[in-house]
């Protein structure tokens, strides 16, 4: 598995040319967020998929031939903190509702909406630590559920432009990785 | 100053250096056309919107200038795609414009509308929607500068309709700079020693030239190099012409179709110096097998080509010219005269079985008609080739001497892009003897650009390599399908009764004695040229790398050279 931090200007388009990247080349992307940045029209993505060492490298090398693609940063080796976020709508009743408030609880999760039969419980964390929530739930009936797909930072003073408060225009005038054999 | 977007877009394209469009009109593009009147620009009426594209690449190729092809949307833009996917294959740097429907029915499949900019995402260095005049100059700008800075390709530009109907102030841009779009890169000095190091140590070094040799305008720099440091160079199919052919240091083609004793020396090197080539599979053959005891040194603009195909232990990451002229003051002289006398051995006894020294039997063969054409020529044509056999014959046989004077689709290969590319390289090179070398096949595949040459007067010459057979499939279905000729034998109309119905100068050869009178009347002859040259039907290019196997291990020429056809 890769991941990848990528900025990238915020215009139309501009995922379907990240994608692209990925799809012609057969990979899977399994999981891919994309929002605001700290800058303004830039827009940063967490990509994560299943290429090996030397296919991250090919592939680092193509994103960043995108006209568009301000920056590309290999972190599946650094030191990060990853986040994954999801809604689950569980089935509670009232006799079950209790056991389900506990594990919500264990798992340092939020109850967000209460209705009759059922609660909608939000939890970030790490891919796992939602795998296992979920896991414990399912007993319950769990009758709904959406994740974000993972966000991802590196620790530390390091940031994936380089240093810290980097401008797009900065970041984009680092040397990349692309520059190492 | 108001106006048009179709006045601003003609305005950007005449202060970007265009002269000379490819296009054909249609609903979406007609305000542009329309005003195209007012401008000083000749344009090329195509009668297939792929002969646009494809003039665009060959203009840009010989005349190492920016290509522009012009169509409607819908139909006219998906006809330009494979030219499109052939420039990007070849980094030819082209902007292609498209007219698209207007803004507001986009997505409602209007009539003719295609989503020409989904279409040719991955066949583009970069494509544009433009919606508002507004953004038309800076679009043309930033369109011209990425097809030919960097690794150069082709820009297209889809432009609606009422983008092009709108007014608007018309402001020229500044030079663009675009903050993910670094073109100019300088090779890491670490990187430079060590290439430095390997070079003045190796006992066995090999040049591999690619067209990054002509696209950078290195052909002094590197033969500069090579001759100093004594280093043998083996070219790319796109590298012929960036060496001359005639130098003592040039082994000629590699890969697939070169010669065995130039395969051999990669294969033996112990340092391959890959100067703007991407390793592409018809070079290297096998990649596990590929020039085992070689160190190898990439020197290359795109770091996406860096061990993409080919690990290397350096790679310096820069404009070729550039960064050798950087190398340059601190190259020595070397001697290698043992491995240069190692290399010349190798030759063997591959004069005598080549086919142009064999006395005439005859047969036309398409060696004997290209030596001859060289010969006639003198060597100081622009030759466009098509692609199959006669393309590999051509390389083989027309000893390139200039940079820009072979131009012939390598990477994509694209069968029917020698006439168009040749309309393209006239226009950019008026003063040039331009020669088409065509198969039957491909020839046929854009035949009605015929038309076009007529229409603009236009003094190119004409060479159909005729075997009545898609003759490189046929070779491969000889060797490696049993024979089995599955839908490779063409009925061809007579092509000097098409010729004479276009009023084309045309000409028939069957005996080599022949071809040089024919040459020399094609010469002659003001206006288009056709010569139909019906050549042996079942010969072969030798020698051969099957697809897929080690460098070394080719079908050699026989020898000595038996009558071809089924025994060869």
């Amino acid at each position: 598995m890769t991941a990848f931090v990528v900025l990238v200007e915020d215009r139309p388009g501009v995922l379907t040319r990240v994608a692209e990247v990925f799809r012609r080349r057969t990979y899977n992307i399994e999981s891919l967020t994309v929002g605001h940045s700290d800058q303004p029209g830039v827009s940063r993505m967490t990509i994560v998929c299943d290429a090996d060492a030397d296919a991250a490298r090919r592939l680092e090398a193509h994103l960043y031939k995108l006209v568009n693609v301000l920056r590309v940063d290999n972190i599946t080796d650094r030191p990060a903190v990853h986040r994954d976020l999801a809604l689950i709508r569980v089935a509670a009743t009232p006799d079950t509702r209790a056991q389900v408030m506990q594990l919500v609880e264990v798992f340092r999760a939020r109850v967000v909406d209460v209705a009759p039969a059922t609660l909608v419980v939000e939890i970030t964390g790490t891919e796992d630590k939602i795998d296992g929530f979920l896991e414990t739930l399912r007993p319950h009936g769990v009758l709904e559920m959406g994740r974000t797909g993972r966000l991802s930072m590196t620790r530390g003073l390091e940031t994936p432009a380089g240093k810290r408060n980097g401008s797009a225009t900065a970041a984009a005038e680092q040397p990349g990785t692309a520059d190492s054999v | 100053m108001i106006k048009t977007g179709a006045h601003i877009l003609w305005e950007s394209l005449v202060r970007e250096g265009v002269d000379c469009v490819f296009g054909y009109p249609g609903g979406a593009i007609l305000p542009a056309y329309d005003v195209m009147l007012d401008f000083p620009i000749r344009h090329v009426l195509v009668r297939h919107e792929q002969g646009a594209s494809h003039m665009a690449d060959g203009y840009a190729r010989a005349g190492n200038r920016v290509g522009v092809a012009v169509s409607t949307s819908g139909p006219g833009a998906t006809n330009m795609v494979t030219g499109i996917a052939t420039a990007m294959m070849d980094s030819s740097p082209i902007v292609c414009i498209t007219g698209q429907v207007g803004s507001r029915l986009i997505g409602s499949d209007a009539f003719q509308e295609t989503d020409i900019t989904g279409i040719t995402l991955p066949i583009t260095k970069h494509n544009y929607l433009v919606t508002r005049a507004e953004d038309i100059a800076q679009t043309i700008r930033e369109a011209f500068y990425l097809a030919r800075s960097g690794r150069p390709g082709p820009v297209l530009v889809d432009i609606t309709k009422d983008a092009q109907q709108a007014r608007c102030e018309f402001v020229w841009p500044a030079e663009p700079k675009l903050a993910g779009y670094r073109p100019r890169r300088e090779p890491d000095p670490d990187s430079v020693n060590q290439a430095l190091d390997l070079l003045h140590t190796a006992k066995q070094p090999v040049i591999l030239a690619g067209q990054g040799v002509i696209a950078s305008g290195a052909t002094r720099t590197v033969l500069e190099l090579a001759e100093r440091a004594q280093v043998p160079i083996a070219m790319t199919l796109l590298g012929l012409g960036g060496i001359p052919a005639s130098h003592p240091l040039n082994l000629g083609l590699m890969g697939m179709h070169g010669e065995e004793w130039v395969n051999t020396a990669i294969q033996q090197a112990d340092l391959l110096l890959a100067f703007g080539m991407r390793f592409d599979d018809r070079v290297t053959g096998n990649v596990k097998t590929y020039a085992p005891k070689a160190k190898k040194v990439h020197v290359e603009i795109d770091p996406s080509e860096i061990n993409k195909n080919i690990r290397v232990d350096v790679a310096l990451i820069g404009d070729l010219r550039q960064t050798l002229d950087g190398l340059l003051p601190r190259v020595e002289a070397c001697d290698r005269r043992e491995w240069l006398m190692h290399i010349d051995a190798l030759k063997g006894d591959a004069a005598v079985r080549d086919i142009k020294n064999m006395p005439d039997s005859g047969h036309l063969y398409a060696a004997h008609v290209i030596h001859d054409l060289w010969r006639e020529t003198r060597g100081g044509a622009v030759v466009v080739t098509d692609v199959g056999q006669h393309q590999i014959w051509e390389a083989q046989y027309y000893h390139h001497d200039t940079p820009r004077s072979l131009i012939t689709s390598g990477g994509l290969g694209t069968m029917g892009f020698a006439l168009p590319a040749a309309i393209g390289a006239k226009m950019a090179r008026p003063d040039a003897e331009v020669w088409v070398v065509a198969g039957d096949g491909g020839f046929q595949m854009t035949m009605p650009e015929l038309a076009t040459a007529v229409q603009e007067r236009l003094d190119i010459n004409i060479a159909i390599i005729n075997n009545g057979f898609l003759g490189m499939v046929r070779q491969w279905q000889e060797f490696f399908y049993e024979r089995r000729y599955a839908a490779t034998p063409l009925l061809n109309p007579d092509f000097v009764q098409i010729a004479a119905a276009y009023g084309i100068h045309a000409q028939r050869v069957e005996h080599r004695r022949e071809v040089a009178g024919a040459v020399q009347a094609a010469r002659a002859h003001r206006g288009p040229s056709l010569i139909d040259f019906r050549v042996e039907q079942e010969d072969t290019v030798y020698p051969m790398v099957p697809a897929g196997n080690d460098l070394a291990d080719m079908i050699r020429r026989p020898s000595p050279i038996v009558e071809t056809g089924a025994d060869a």
